[in-house]
């Protein structure tokens, strides 16, 4: 077949098998426009802003693991992306970027629309390719898919110059159906003599925990994952990119841990004699202050990124390789094994955790007369029969999402963790519409977040992905408030806006339906009735407890052991603004 | 402490900046970075001194073989290998200088490549140790300029860095 290089690169991606594209043109890609244009097979979703491409691309890619694509035009276009690759970047997230180019002779010459879109991606992408040779295209595609998929996943960015895809150069083509890459062999099964020492550690601990991440939901492990803490019978705490890789509402669950998790699973850590980190890379937001870091514990950590391993925590048996095989090899090895966990251990550590559970963490005001955000949640959680995929912005509103909707399924969280982009929520839900059209979608957002991508509420509507947008709207930037509140002697510097859209009236502007919700009670109909609209939009514009905060928490500079609880638990917690 | 990477990678534009890219980006230092591609033109070769903890050391070749490009890489100061830089110096050089000049380099094993009526250029390879010896041993205002390329390295024995 001899096609254009614009046709080359459609054609590819039909080959790879890609199913939405999320774009927005430019001078630079308009050949490869008009080569979409004359297919129907590849779709292209048409955002308001490129920001918005990359979101939506991304939250495709973290609902079904495939890689998201995106398509931007040189320039502008693709500096507008920059924010949602480094998001995709810093959460380990499979994308493809196609960026234009200026044509390569002009390169270099301060062109119109030119920005060094491989130098600025550089240090937020898995890998990027400048694309100087039409016969390179089909291969290169190529290669950045496999390499955004496989091993530590990520985006790659892909900088096609304008004349590459010129219609008057014709070449044959022909997409591979492999590539192997020599400098790139990432690892798969663990070291066996490692998991064995490891397996010989678990065995012979007292106070024992899982602490598990958004490895697991990228390696596609969870099976495996139940099976492990099940055969253990050890308690698993989750990180907030790993919730749903084991069920939140099994018993051996014990919440998220770090900065906004639970009392008992910060407290585990905390006592714990033998961790075990599964996927997880030890973020600062898990840690707390390293100094203070599990003092007790020694420590397995399964990664299939050798850099994550001892890069802020050392540990003691680092086991490289992917989690699912290693697993496996961990089970078959625990079957095995004489050894067997110690119960009369087990049964004092669960019986300690009890306490811990009893301290009842995530209790709020149900009482208040003002509708509380954890309120909202709960409610969502009911409505939907926690089996809803559910997308966040960033803030105050996100930590409620991961603490009161019991995620049991893995890719239903899905949230920026890393990068925490303001604005990532709509555009990731709308894509996540497009992937599971049949599927209950929710974003739930902040009166600050949601401004930062509300355009996508006419790509919504255009492309008809109904999602339900539940603003917990407390009229502040919440957690900027908080921290103002705690560490700043309630100096509110900047963290409200006084002039907060009616988002009712934005709703309906946008051709969707808006509902504006002020009183606790109008809570369950009102999801009800937006869950009901199959075949709308609906933005929830819920007017929240402006003072509440998300508790417990682990200040800066402090320990596990050492979270700040809810004060007056049980008491109405309704109070004025300082 | 102080550690001399070697690096063969993919002999491609950018791969360079790759790598500067990462030590600025992480923070980490550079003492020196040479690069050459190597006797296959697909491949370059890189020597890099660094200096830090051997957490830091442990990091930087984790973070060096994780860029796609880097092909393999060994730390050459984890075993005996030799180090090699190349000096250059023009040095001023006129009246009873010049003898001085021209023994203090036979010393050094160093040679004079460019003679003019006041200036030597001498050429000497070594050790950095060895070059900086040699710079201290000659009167400093003399000194008109002087290029090193930075140590070079090569691991002893059978062992090789290659495909
Ligand atoms: C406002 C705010 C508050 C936050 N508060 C908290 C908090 O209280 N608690 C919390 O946990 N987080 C919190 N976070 C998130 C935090 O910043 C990090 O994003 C998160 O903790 C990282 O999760 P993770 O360790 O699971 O790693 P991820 O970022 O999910 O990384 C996955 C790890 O698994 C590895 N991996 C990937 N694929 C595989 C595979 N197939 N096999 C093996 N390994 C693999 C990767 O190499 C990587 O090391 C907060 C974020 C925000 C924005
Ligand atoms: C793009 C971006 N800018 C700034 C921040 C810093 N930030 C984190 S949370 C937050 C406030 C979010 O407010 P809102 O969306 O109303 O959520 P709330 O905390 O009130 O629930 C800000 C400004 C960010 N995370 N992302
Ligand atoms: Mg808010």
């Amino acid at each position: 077949m001899e096609l254009n290089g614009a046709q080359i690169l459609v054609q590819s991606l039909i080959d790879e098998g890609v199913e939405y594209i999320f774009g927005y043109p430019g001078g630079a890609v308009l050949h490869l426009y008009d080569a979409l244009f004359q297919q129907d097979e590849l779709k292209h979703i048409l955002v308001r802003h490129e920001q918005g491409a990359t979101h939506a691309a991304d939250g495709y890619a973290r609902a079904t693991g495939k890689a998201g694509v995106v398509l931007v035009t040189s320039g502008p276009g693709a500096t507008n992306a920059v924010t949602g690759i480094a998001t995709a970047y810093m959460d380990s997230i499979p994308m493809v970027i196609i960026s234009g180019q200026v044509s390569l002779p002009v390169i270099g010459s301060d062109a119109f629309q030119e920005v060094d879109m491989v130098g600025i991606t550089r240090p937020c992408v898995k890998h990027n390719f400048l694309i100087k040779d039409v016969t390179k295209i089909a291969e290169t595609i190529k290669k950045a898919f496999y390499i955004a998929t496989t091993g530590r996943p990520g985006p790659v960015v892909v900088d096609i110059p304008k004349d590459i895809t010129a219609p008057n150069i014709i070449v044959p083509y022909k997409y591979p159906k492999k590539v192997s890459i020599r400098s790139y062999n990432p690892v798969l099964t663990g070291h066996k003599g490692q998991i064995k020492k490891a397996v010989d550690l678990l065995l012979s601990a007292q106070k024992p925990i899982i602490y598990s991440g958004g490895g697991v939901i990228l390696g596609e492990a969870s099976k495996e994952l139940i099976e492990f803490t099940h055969r253990l019978g050890y308690p698993i705490t989750n990180t907030l990119m790993g919730l749903g890789a084991f069920p939140a509402t099994d018993k051996q669950f014990i919440g998220m841990l770090g900065m906004h998790g639970t009392y008992e699973a910060n407290m585990a850590m905390h006592e714990s004699d033998v961790i075990i980190a599964i996927g997880a890379r030890f973020d600062d937001r898990v840690t707390g202050k390293l100094d203070l870091f599990c003092p007790y514990a020694k420590i397995i950590h399964i990664d299939v990124d050798p850099a994550s391993i001892s890069k802020t925590v050392k540990v003691d048996i680092p086991i490289v390789g992917e989690v699912k095989p290693v697993l496996e090899q961990m089970l078959e090895l625990i079957n095995e094994s004489k050894k067997k966990p110690d119960k009369k251990a087990l049964e004092l550590w669960w019986h300690q955790i009890g306490q811990w559970q009893a301290v009842n963490c995530l209790q709020y005001d149900s009482e208040s007369l003002l509708i509380k955000p954890q309120y909202v949640i709960e409610q969502l959680y009911e409505v939907t029969k926690g089996d809803a995929y559910i997308t966040s912005d960033v803030g105050q509103h996100q930590m409620w999402a991961a603490q009161y909707y019991h995620f049991d399924k893995p890719r239903r969280w899905i949230n920026s963790g890393g990068l925490g982009t303001m604005g990532f929520g709509l555009p990731a839900a709308i894509g996540v519409k497009l992937a599971f059209p049949e599927s209950d979608v929710a974003c739930i957002t902040g009166d600050a977040s949601i401004q930062m991508c509300i355009q996508e509420l006419s790509t919504a509507l255009q492309y008809k992905t109904p999602v339900k947008i539940i603003n917990l709207n407390n009229r502040y930037m919440g957690m900027v408030r908080q921290w103002q509140e705690f560490s700043y002697q309630s100096r509110y510097s900047h963290s409200y806006m006084d002039t907060i859209p009616e988002f009712v009236k934005l709703a309906e502007a946008y051709g969707h339906v808006g509902m504006r919700i002020d009183k606790p009670e109008e809570v369950r109909p009102a999801l009800e009735a937006a869950f009901a609209m199959k075949d709308r939009t609906v933005f929830l514009d819920v007017m929240t407890d402006i003072t509440e905060n998300v508790y417990p928490m682990i200040e800066a500079g402090k320990g596990h052991h050492e979270m700040k609880l809810r004060v007056a638990l049980g008491a109405s917690t309704d109070r004025e603004l300082a | 402490m102080r550690h001399i990477i070697s690096i063969l990678m993919e002999n491609e534009s950018g791969a360079l900046s790759r790598v500067a890219g990462l030590f600025s980006a992480r923070g980490y230092n550079i003492e020196s970075l040479t690069v050459a591609p190597t006797q296959d033109p697909s491949l370059s070769r890189m020597t890099l001194v660094t200096r830090g903890s051997e957490e830091i050391i442990e990091q930087i070749t984790k973070q060096l073989n994780k860029l796609i490009d880097v092909v393999k890489l060994i730390d050459l100061a984890e075993s005996s290998h030799i180090e090699r830089e190349l000096m250059m110096v023009k040095i001023k050089a006129t009246g009873a200088m010049r003898d001085e000049i021209r023994s203090m380099a036979g010393i050094f094993r160093g040679k004079i490549i460019d003679v003019t009526p006041t200036t030597y250029i001498v050429e000497m390879t070594g050790t950095s140790e060895k070059l900086d010896a040699f710079l201290a041993a000659i009167e400093p205002d003399s000194i008109i300029e002087a290029v090193r390329s930075g140590p070079t390295g090569i691991s002893r024995g059978e062992k090789g860095l290659h495909l």
